[in-house]
């Protein structure tokens, strides 16, 4: 018999383990599973674990799906650490997009490189509008922010496809629901010729330092994390709730922007009714896998990208099933959250029954 | 079979070497105890001893590793509470879990078998009520109720079951001192019916006046047998800490200019069920102690919230600190003006239970915070190591969480933090609430020591006990009103009993019946 008990402080090694601990579980138990349905279980790992990282194009398709979910799960630990449930990066992203894209449209052939700054700060700025409707709705009617951000998702969907399909379409484009291709000068710059990864990546590496001495290292950032962990700890000492509400919005508004401009003017170069690809809503799961650590979160946004990456190739392969990534995904969650209980609890041996 | 020695009937319960480890502490270790039947048995100790953990044990709330539990003569092993119930052993929790908007009897139903009705529950409750004396109407919505009262509806409610054996957890501790001889004559009523009951608490008076036995807990072990009758406190003092309480020094006060004057604080209530403040108004100044007494929940938290400014309502010009008008300051500019706070709840208002004691440094310190808002990471963790050097806090050191500290560890870092600060008007909800007899005697000194150097000190205590020994002058609040000032060695502990049922205008004479309602 073993019980439960709950440690006096949170174990500092049992933290940095527990993820460890998670994925080989993930990996066993894949591999029994596998075997138990006759597939041949090395395949399927390769497939997720091998394969995506197994070569410097294949690293640089990873960085294509990594850097937004990083800059997406960064600004909401921001949020989720400040007690604020905004789950709709997703619209923030898209408006992001849309904000991105109007500035890469008004490019000419005379149009410098440095527009790609201007598309970058439009993208800032759109996500941060979105989110701020979240944030006045909550300061001045105290609507709840996780509806009223989620709705805002719908809603600016709905905006991105009026666009796509009426003023913005694309008069070259056979009626499909796209905007014109952006002009070359407006894409983001690439770090390495013939592959994909560009500037997004030291972009999200400078985020998360920036974002890890804002929450460790300034007063503000830990006044949003007491408002967050005890709200009357936060009254008791002065720090403004109302500030809070705006700041942490506003940051995850923006970062979450900023991916969609890095998206819009990057791999896509061109708006499609299919610019919302879903990262606003992994990134919930990227940034709680990651600990709302910002190291943590560069850790599970790389191995989401793998799942996403594995999984499209998994389709392409005989004999290994479509819903494997839903099978990983799932194992790692699971794996992750009972090794987490290891955390703050210990395990004891009692010979009593 | 064991039987009690003076009447030769078997013991109504007997544990032998009760031994319950937690993680960190060993709660019970190896702790013996017997219950006669008509017996009311103190179970005495300081916060910590292992009071709680032996109560919950008797009522099944958690399991021992080690020993034997007999319940009339036959060895029994109790799994749940409600198996405890079926038993006869009831418990009466010292904080109320009684529902706000319901009425007495809704409340009690409740808690009972779904067999009765609310009708025959109601006839029932009024049939206990009326032979112990237990004035309580059934039909009244709780939140209507005083402290008191809510109190005897958890007790009849606990007296429904038919128990026989009673356990009542601190019952005094939110009652005037009238309301508590009226609880003591409810309590020796039942014992002559032969109910046993089993009385938890750290008030040596008390015990002394009520009980026919006490066991005294230290460390989690029994450290004393005694009939507390014949025990003086010194005594008893003893046996619960080892050693006899310290002796406050207390000089003559050495008054300075006014620092904290309060006038026409009128202030509505925040919640449904808080309290609505009225027309208060005192004044404190440099170098005294001011002590507010009074029940709980009579506005003594909202008083502390506006003093505070974690509630900013406060009508212009009611509340100045040297002149300087601060009703609607943030917490953070009065803090700039020297006004410092210690609120009763140390975890989650205070202190962040996650965080670091040098993170928590910083929800009322800024001399850690550098230019453009820099943490300087080591300046803030030298400066928290100092802090547990200076308090003596017992702690891993400056990284360890606030939840990892005792009570008493915790106060101290936290009244210490405030202290450091050299404050110029100290406001304290509850200094010693939760805290050992050692951390509470040194937590006094500092007030007294930081009143002898000139600041002005406003302690808010439901312990009179405490009040009267620190404080140099005393109000007391009632239904949110404020009495006038009285100095402590004018006041006596039954006046101010009487004043806390907001009686100070009345004559003296004839508000002795009514105090005891309250």
């Amino acid at each position: 018999m073993f019980k439960l008990e709950p440690r006096a402080q949170a174990s500092r090694a049992m933290s940095l383990l527990s993820p460890v601990i998670a994925l080989l579980l993930t990996v066993l138990i894949g591999v029994l599973l596998f075997s138990a349905l006759g597939k041949d279980p090395v395949r399927a790992l390769q497939v997720f674990f091998v394969e995506p990282i197994r070569n410097g194009y294949a690293l640089a398709e990873l960085s294509i799906k990594a850097v937004p979910l990083v800059l997406i799960a960064l600004g909401l630990a921001v949020c989720f650490r400040s007690n604020l449930w905004n789950i709709g990066a997703e619209g923030q992203f898209v408006l992001g997009a849309l904000a991105a894209g109007w500035v890469a449209m008004q490019a000419g052939p005379q149009t410098s490189r440095a527009i790609v700054g201007a598309i970058l700060a439009a993208g800032v700025l759109g996500g941060m509008a979105w989110a701020a409707l979240v944030a006045l709705l909550r300061d001045r009617f105290n609507a709840n922010e996780i509806l009223v951000s989620l709705m805002l998702v719908y809603v600016a969907e709905m905006l991105l496809s009026w666009l796509v399909y009426g003023p913005w379409k694309d008069p070259q484009g056979y009626n499909f629901p796209q905007t014109i291709t952006f002009a070359a000068t407006t894409k983001i710059p690439r770090l390495v010729e013939g592959w994909r990864m560009n500037l997004g990546v030291p972009i999200a590496l400078a985020a998360v330092a920036g974002l890890w001495l804002f929450l460790f290292r300034t007063y503000r950032g830990f006044a949003l994390q007491v408002g967050g962990l005890a709200p009357a700890a936060a009254r008791y000492a002065g720090f403004s709730s109302r500030s809070a509400l705006w700041t942490a919005l506003l940051l995850s508004g923006g970062m979450a922007g900023l991916a969609g401009a890095l998206e819009a003017a990057g791999p896509l170069g061109q708006l499609t009714p299919h610019v919302p690809a879903g990262y606003g809503f992994a990134a919930i799961i990227v940034a709680f896998v990651g600990r709302l650590h910002p190291v943590g979160i560069v850790f599970s946004a790389v191995l989401m990208s793998m799942f996403y990456i594995g999984g499209e190739l998994a389709q392409s392969r005989p004999g290994l099933p479509k819903s494997l990534t839903g099978v990983f995904q799932g194992l790692l969650l699971f794996s992750l959250l009972a090794c987490d209980t290891l955390i703050a609890n210990r395990i004891r041996w009692s010979k009593k029954a | 079979m064991e039987r009690a020695p003076e009447t030769g009937e078997p013991l109504r319960l007997s544990l032998s070497g009760i031994t319950k480890q937690y993680p960190a502490v060993r709660a019970n270790d190896g702790v013996d105890l017997t219950v006669a039947p008509g017996q009311i048995h103190a179970v005495l100790g300081e916060n910590g001893a292992g009071k709680s953990t032996l109560m919950k044990i008797i009522y099944g709330a958690v399991q021992p590793d080690a020993g034997e539990i007999r319940w009339n003569g036959q060895a029994v092993q109790i799994a749940s509470p409600a198996q405890a119930r079926q038993l006869g052993i009831s418990m009466v929790y010292q904080h109320f879990s009684l529902f706000d908007t319901l009425t007495a009897a809704e409340n009690v139903w409740l808690g009972l078998d779904k067999a009765m009705s609310l009708a025959q529950v109601t006839a029932r409750i009024r049939e206990v009520a009326g032979e112990y004396g237990l004035d309580v109407d059934p039909a009244r919505p709780v939140h209507t109720l005083s402290v008191g009262e809510r109190q005897r509806v958890e007790i009849v409610r606990a007296l429904l079951t038919d128990p026989q054996l009673l356990i009542l957890d601190e019952p005094t501790s939110v009652l005037t001192p009238q309301a508590v001889e009226r609880l003591f004559l409810t309590l020796r009523r039942l014992a002559s019916d032969g109910r046993s009951i089993l009385y938890i608490s750290h008030k040596l008076d008390e015990i002394r006046a009520l009980c026919h036995h006490c066991t005294v807990l230290r460390g989690g072990r029994v450290t004393g047998e005694v009939d507390p009758t014949l025990q003086s406190n010194a005594s008893l003092s003893r046996l619960m800490i080892g050693a006899e309480p310290p002796q406050l020094q207390h000089r003559p006060a050495q008054l300075g200019e006014v620092v904290l004057k309060v006038a026409g604080l009128d202030l509505p209530k925040a919640d449904p069920f808080g309290t609505a403040l009225e027309g208060i108004g005192f004044e404190l100044r440099g170098g005294e102690i001011l002590g507010v007494a009074g029940v709980s929940g009579n506005g003594q938290q909202e008083l502390m919230a506006a003093l505070s400014g974690e509630d900013g309502r406060a009508p212009a010009g009611s509340i100045r600190l040297f002149g300087a008008d601060i009703a609607r300051a943030s917490p953070r500019r009065r803090r700039h003006l020297g006004l410092h706070f210690v609120p009763e709840e140390r975890l989650g208002r205070g202190a962040v239970p996650t965080l670091s004691l040098a993170q928590n440094l910083l929800l009322t310190r800024t001399e850690g915070v550098g230019a453009a808002g820099w943490l300087r990471v080591g300046a803030i963790e030298a400066q928290a190591a100092r802090l547990i050097e200076r308090f003596k806090v017992k702690a891993g050191g400056p990284g360890s969480a606030a939840k990892s500290l005792s009570g008493g560890n915790l106060q101290k870092f936290i009244v210490g933090r405030e202290i450091d600060a050299q404050p110029r008007l100290l406001i304290v909800s509850q200094p010693t609430w939760g805290v050992d007899v050692g951390a509470a005697a040194q937590i006094r000194a500092e007030l007294l020591a930081l009143r002898d150097a000139g600041c002005a000190v406003l302690v808010v205590s439901e312990e009179l006990d405490e009040l009267f020994e620190v404080c140099d002058r005393l109000v007391v609040i009632a239904q949110g009103r404020l009495s006038p000032p009285i100095a402590t060695r004018e006041a006596t502990i039954e006046r101010i009993g009487i004043w806390m049922s907001g009686l100070w205008d009345a004559p003296a004479a004839d508000v002795g019946d009514v105090a005891a309602e309250a």
